[in-house]
């Protein structure tokens, strides 16, 4: 049966009228990123010299790097733990990874006052600075996940590359060059899988230890030393539900079956890496004693709660139970809820837990940063639809396998 | 309402950073030692009691700096006064005003800059290293590194780095650069040479904590026993002396651990020379190799 099931190009239109407005999203951003870069940050955020980051550093760079999490924790259980049955997931996450990761990278030069000094840190180094830390994994990071997408790059293209005109005189050394390529990736690319999880490990922790420094201005409730480990936990934790939540919604847009079987069993795996992230998190508090300031209802306690409740417990006492794990509505939810959670934890410690002195109104995001924060993820969406039109990602039968569960749904 | 608010968010911080700092205690005894030359270093001592809010030292800091100023005669305005305000990238300094609790009392004026810390948060943070600490205390920028990321202001305990949002081609970040050109020519700080008043004192940071503390014996009456800036955030090179409890002059109220110390403890800890980054790779490879070999035995079988 094996054989039937590979990854394969989505052939299908690119414009649906849901891709339409997502590009219309796009398209808005692109335009207040002109802006931004034509004008200054300050015409364009409520950026200011109290609050010198906003959504596009707690959002678009820390949430962003949690949730392409999905790339390195399937990796490590396809690869490092060779679960082979999880393999079909695997390029669908490492291709979320490596968008989100771009994406990531260009939301940091959009923030940067300085982007075009963006480049400074490989040679300027202060190994004291966390976000240092931060700016070299994702860097190296990166390069990792554009090598291990590489293979694919090569099966999409050895004896294909067909260029047009002039160029045509280039296809035979591309076509060598793509396999010696291969033959020796195949041999290498456990040496990257391994430095992947690693160099994820580090930098997912480190943002964790980008706000410490602040200190006494960020909000008791989130500022711990153990704040790294939360950090990295969360990132875990948010790594399955990720892979669920995008598997469940590129079979729809697709019209495939989503693999439920394969989901089920991730989706098993979330409640107790979850449950651990819950642990530490409350045994933080514990130890610290910040529950007192739940005690007093405003916008912080608030935030923490939902945050905890809503995006931590519930999705935690879904993932244990059986029936919802087998339901694609019952994952689908769960998963979405540990992303909101991920998603708050990330708002509450970059933007809700700082509170400088001397701020003279508060932050609250522009119209601009949002539109921008919008249109990358748009952005994001629409590449990863076109990708994997162009190379072979997400499995399916191949044509001739008629009888599989897999079975397109209204397709022969 | 407002008040207690302040209020609450400094009980808070001061419990947090309590809390923090007891789990490092053992590092920052390290980290005392670690200190910039202490015996050259230099200092500014502001004594709050003295300062007449004239804004001298505004106007001639920036004139050092060549920075555009109104005459000095607009100074005289005290308008200014009805809004707080903070440094930025107009001016690198700014004096404000407080009312005193004693209605008889003068009010008291605050001359606010950088702090020149000790053991600098935007130094440790700065992400290409542009911040460095000189040897006489002085803490400056360094326009040709940085890349405008903001993570020295986010660092910053008093919020003092500023930067040019306006801009989109060079934004620097701004702050009180201790004058150190002109301290390299043997010259005074700007605004210490000008003050009309003497409210500002320069000297070896030791030698300011004595005549601080010389002062305090002499008229009680005049200050609360407190040198702010003796030992807050591991000490600043720029001192004061306030009537006043100083988190009525809106300073904020910070513990004796240098601001860097949590965050570089940990940042060093997960990559102590290294081993914990190495020792997972060789963990993983070792897991990924015999998962394999697990794999190919029971396909044997
Ligand atoms: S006051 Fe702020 S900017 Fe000045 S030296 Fe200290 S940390 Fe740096
Ligand atoms: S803005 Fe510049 S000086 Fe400040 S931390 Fe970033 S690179 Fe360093
Ligand atoms: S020391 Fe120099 S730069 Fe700093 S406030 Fe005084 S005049 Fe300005």
């Amino acid at each position: 049966m094996e054989e039937y099931m590979k990854p394969q190009k989505i052939k299908k239109k690119f414009f649906t009228p849901g891709v339409i407005v997502i590009s219309v999203f796009a398209a808005f951003g692109l335009l207040v990123l002109l802006a931004r870069f034509i004008f200054g940050l300050g015409a364009v955020t409520h950026l200011s010299n109290q609050y010198p980051w906003g959504i596009w550093i707690g959002l678009d760079v820390a949430l962003g790097v949690a949730l392409a999490a999905g790339g390195f924790t399937t990796a490590a259980l396809g690869h490092i733990m060779h679960r082979e049955k999880f393999h079909v997931i695997i390029r669908p996450a490492l291709l979320t990874a490596l968008l989100g990761y771009t994406f990531v990278a260009l939301s940091v030069a959009t923030d940067l006052g300085r982007w075009y000094y963006i480049w400074h840190p490989l040679i300027f180094w202060n190994g004291n600075s966390a976000l240092f830390e931060v700016g070299m994994c994702v860097m190296i990071y990166m390069t990792v996940l554009y090598i291990e997408f590489l293979p694919i790059v090569c099966e999409r293209f050895i004896g294909r590359v067909n260029l047009p005109g002039i160029l045509r005189k280039l296809n035979k050394p591309i076509d060598r060059l793509l396999q010696v390529l291969d033959k020796g990736l195949d041999k290498t690319m456990f040496i990257f899988i391994i430095a992947g999880v690693v160099l994820s490990c580090l930098h997912q922790s480190s943002l964790g230890t980008l706000m410490i420094i602040a200190g006494p201005k960020m909000h008791p409730l989130w500022q711990t030393p153990v704040l790294p480990l939360l950090f990295l936990l969360s990132a875990i934790s948010v790594g399955f539900p990720m892979v669920i939540f995008e598997s469940i919604i590129s079979s729809k847009s697709f019209g495939l079956k989503p693999e439920m079987d394969v989901l089920t069993d991730l989706a098993r795996m979330v409640g107790p890496i979850l449950f651990t992230y819950l642990a530490f998190k409350v045994g933080d508090m514990v130890i610290r004693k910040t529950f007192v300031y739940l005690y007093e209802i405003n916008t912080t306690s608030v935030m923490f709660t939902i945050e905890l409740i809503v995006g931590v417990v519930i999705p935690l006492r879904m993932f244990f139970s059986p029936k919802i794990v087998k339901s694609p509505t019952g994952v689908f939810i769960a998963s979405c809820l540990v992303i909101f959670g991920v998603f708050m934890n990330r708002l509450n410690n970059f933007i809700v837990a700082y509170n400088p002195p001397y701020s003279f109104q508060p932050y609250f995001p522009s119209i601009g940063e949002i539109l921008v924060t919008l249109g990358f993820i748009s952005l994001e969406v629409l590449l990863y639809r076109a990708a994997v039109m162009i190379f072979p990602i997400i499995t399916q039968p191949s044509e001739g396998a008629l009888k599989t569960k897999y079975a397109i749904k209204g397709v022969k | 309402m407002e008040k207690q608010s302040r209020r609450n968010f400094l009980k808070t911080t001061a419990i947090a950073t309590a809390a923090i700092t007891g789990l490092t205690t053992r590092k920052t005894k390290a980290q005392e030692q670690k200190g910039f030359l202490p015996d050259k270093a230099m200092g500014v001592l502001v004594d709050t009691t003295v300062c007449i809010g004239c804004r001298k030292c505004e106007w001639a800091c920036k004139t050092a700096h060549q920075m555009p100023t109104p005459p000095i005669e607009e100074y005289d305005n005290r308008d200014v006064f009805k809004k707080m305000r903070r440094p930025d990238y107009t001016s690198y300094t700014v004096v404000n005003e407080y009312k005193n609790s004693d209605p008889d009392k003068f009010p008291i004026d605050v001359k606010v800059q950088c702090m020149h810390c000790d053991q600098p948060a935007c130094v440790s943070a700065c992400i290409v290293g542009a911040f460095s600490k000189l040897e006489n205390g002085a803490v400056v920028w360094d326009e040709s590194k940085c890349i405008g990321c903001r993570y020295c202001m986010v660092a910053c305990p008093f919020q003092i780095p500023a930067f040019e949002f306006h801009k989109a081609f060079q934004p620097k970040i701004t702050k009180c650069d201790f004058c150190y050109t002109r301290q390299s020519e043997g010259k005074l700080p700007a605004c210490v040479e000008v003050c009309p008043v003497e409210a500002l004192t320069f000297g070896k940071r030791e030698d300011l904590i004595q005549v601080a503390k010389e002062k305090i014996r002499l008229y009680p009456k005049r200050y609360i026993n407190h040198i702010y800036g003796e030992f807050e955030v591991g000490g600043t090179s720029w001192m004061y002396l306030a009537s006043e409890d100083f988190t009525k002059l809106s300073f904020p109220k910070l513990q004796r651990e240098p601001a860097p110390g949590v965050s570089e403890s940990i940042q060093h800890g997960i990559f102590a020379y290294f081993i914990p980054p190495v020792a997972l790779y060789a963990l993983l490879g070792g897991v990924m190799w015999l998962n394999k070999n697990k794999k190919t035995e029971t396909e044997e079988e």
